[in-house]
């Protein structure tokens, strides 16, 4: 069986594909940086000098290293990503786990507070609690998102659980005594993992564009880069006015990358998981 | 369906509930102090202003009254209308300085919606099982949806706005004009909005086509489909009812969507200098005015919730089931 998978992961051009963008924006994050011996803020060039072999991405109004920025904001922004997905996977799991498969009142409430926060736009909250912030960090960005994007992912898991629950090997175990936690972690939660796996992925690109957003209006990590601060500073210091296309073209194209890859890899992933989707 | 209303009420009173309380409760309970940091920005020397400032700003607040009487109270001044005085545009109402805002923003983001899912539903039905288009349609579709909303604003203001010079690239009518009912008035502001508007249009597009596409294959799966074909139905009958059966996820779709949207136009707007409510946030957070911010929250959240009400009366109207009570409507 798993190997069954590999054999249909390794064949589907979505899933190849997707993977390979997403590593290699992972590696170029990880090892990049390692290559300057100045920081991405650094004042080492020329003001506005376009790219050259010597700045590959050119160089800021101030005369930062753009490719430098890039490399540094790949990493915050896998880790907001990362950080972000996770914790709303996590809130998003546990309510959901919890309302499918206990049902009654506990459910009642549990949908209610998911419709609630499903309701409330998210990005508007998290201006709102960011503004306030006087230090803000990549964690607490993270924090913040995780907390308010998992409603989506707590109904669709809610609908999975509660056609599980009432399946003959549930029963089985709840018959021979097993607790309600272990039921739901070694009985319910291993049927949909790839489920469980795809949830995630979304929920880490839409972490990745959320904090770009927040980024890109004033209220990102009040130190260090990421991509959504360089497109913060690259229209604060008017660089479509003066013409620095290589100051805000990169970061937008690497974000589009990494969404767009994670996006591709979902849809592969499902072919490879779901037998029904896969001649196409 | 009177129960599917009543509960659906239900839900939006205790978010609107929910959101007041966020927003009385985060100035008071976060770290920082927010008389704080408006005193350090007024940046006055003399201790006696200070001390005097810092008197008439925890009243405005009404910090120096119990807790539970705080809550009362911003509840009453709600209920009045009363969202406070703008700090950027002291003293202008900060409820004055929103109502201002929100036709440019309703201007962008309604257009956007409703044409990027009409068009993006039809596109995407459309493409659907036509290898050619199906091979073109979905990259383009899935880059689009994973595109910042503000780096495609970016790139068409510099595209066509900066470089080859077609379309004006801030404001939301010329400089040089006054407002008015003339033609000249309202092509300035035609030939403001199309930027915005444009870019806002394409990244939902891509979303909505993906989603259609994606609903239809599943919906030509079905049982009913097999039996259409059986009895020799036409391709387009088949099609036309997989498309009534498509498009009503399409439609909760559109619900959970428009958190996503909002949040798309405010950044638009911030990249155009479009005077609508993200220009509002952009210069309530660079002047720490924390009323005209938490006004313009209220308002949004306002706008959604109406919003998420008329498309729940459409989702009536376009699934039968829900009207007998049938089906459990999401």
């Amino acid at each position: 069986m798993r190997y069954e998978a590999l054999h249909f992961a390794l064949r589907n051009r979505k899933l190849v594909a997707g993977t390979v963008v997403i590593l290699v924006f992972l590696v170029a994050g990880l090892a990049g940086p390692l290559m300057f011996d100045h920081g991405p803020n650094d004042y080492v060039g020329p003001p506005m000098a376009a790219p050259s072999g010597e700045f590959w991405f050119g160089t800021t109004t101030f005369g930062q290293d753009v490719f430098a920025q890039f490399l540094y904001g790949l990493r915050a922004t896998f880790l907001v990503g990362v950080l972000g997905g996770v914790l709303a996977a996590a809130v998003g799991m546990v309510v959901g786990f919890v309302a499918g498969y206990r049902g009654g009142w506990v459910d009642e409430l549990l949908t209610m507070l998911t419709n609630i926060v499903l309701v409330l736009p998210a990005l508007v909250v998290l201006l709102i609690v960011n503004a306030y912030l006087g230090v803000r960090s990549i964690g607490v960005q993270a924090l913040f998102i995780g907390l308010t994007s998992w409603p989506w992912a707590a109904r669709a898991i809610r609908a999975q659980t509660f056609s599980l629950r009432s399946r003959d090997f549930v029963d089985l175990a709840r018959l021979s005594g097993v607790r309600t936690p272990r039921i739901i972690l070694r009985e319910i939660a291993p049927n949909m993992s790839s489920y469980l796996f795809l949830t995630f992925i979304l929920l880490f690109g839409s972490a990745i564009l959320i904090a770009a957003s927040l980024d890109f209006i004033g209220l990102g990590p009040t130190e260090g880069v990421s991509l959504g601060l360089m497109l913060n500073n690259a229209a604060r210091w008017s660089a479509l006015q003066l013409g620095l296309w290589w100051w805000f073209i990169p970061p937008g194209a690497g974000i589009t990358a990494i969404v767009g890859a994670l996006y591709v890899m979902n849809v592969g992933l499902d072919e490879v998981f779901n037998p029904k989707l896969r001649e196409m | 369906m009177r129960r599917y209303f009543g509960r659906k009420l239900l839900i939006y009173g205790l978010t609107f509930f929910v959101a007041v309380t966020i927003n009385w409760m985060i100035p008071r309970f976060m770290p920082g102090d927010p008389v704080q940091s408006m005193l350090s920005r007024a940046n006055v020397a003399q201790p006696a202003a200070v001390e005097a400032m810092r008197a008439h700003y925890t009243a405005m607040f009404g910090f120096d009254l119990p807790l539970w009487q705080q809550y009362l109270n911003f509840w009453g001044a709600l209920l009045r209308g009363d969202l406070g005085i703008s700090i950027w545009l002291f003293p202008t109402p900060v409820s004055d300085v929103i109502i201002r805002a929100v036709p440019y923003t309703l201007g962008l983001l309604i257009p956007s919606i409703l044409l990027s899912w009409f068009a993006g539903n039809r596109f995407g039905a459309f493409a659907a099982r036509r290898k050619w288009l199906d091979n073109t349609v979905l990259p383009v579709g899935y880059v689009l949806t994973a595109t910042p909303y503000m780096w495609l604003a970016i790139l068409l203001a510099w595209a066509l706005g900066i470089v080859a010079g077609v379309f004006p690239v801030a404001g939301a009518y010329g400089f040089d004009l006054q407002p008015s009912l003339s033609w000249g008035f309202v092509g300035s502001l035609a030939e403001h909005w199309f930027l915005p508007f444009a870019s806002l249009f394409l990244v939902a597009f891509g979303g909505w086509a993906i989603g259609m596409r994606n609903m239809i294959i599943y919906e030509l799966e079905a049982d009913y489909v097999n039996y259409l074909r059986a009895l020799g139905a036409p391709a387009r009958l088949v099609r036309r009812y997989a498309f009534r059966n498509a498009i009503l996820p399409q439609v909760t779709g559109l619900a959970l969507q428009l958190g996503v949207l909002v949040a798309g136009a405010l950044v638009t707007e911030i990249v155009f200098s479009y005077p609508g409510l993200g220009h509002l946030i952009l210069q309530a957070i660079q002047n720490q005015d924390f009323f005209l911010l938490q006004g313009t929250f209220l308002f949004i959240v306002i706008g959604v919730l109406i919003a998420n009400f008329v498309i729940d009366v459409a989702y009536v109207l376009v699934d039968p089931r829900t009207r007998t009570g049938m089906g459990e409507a999401a």
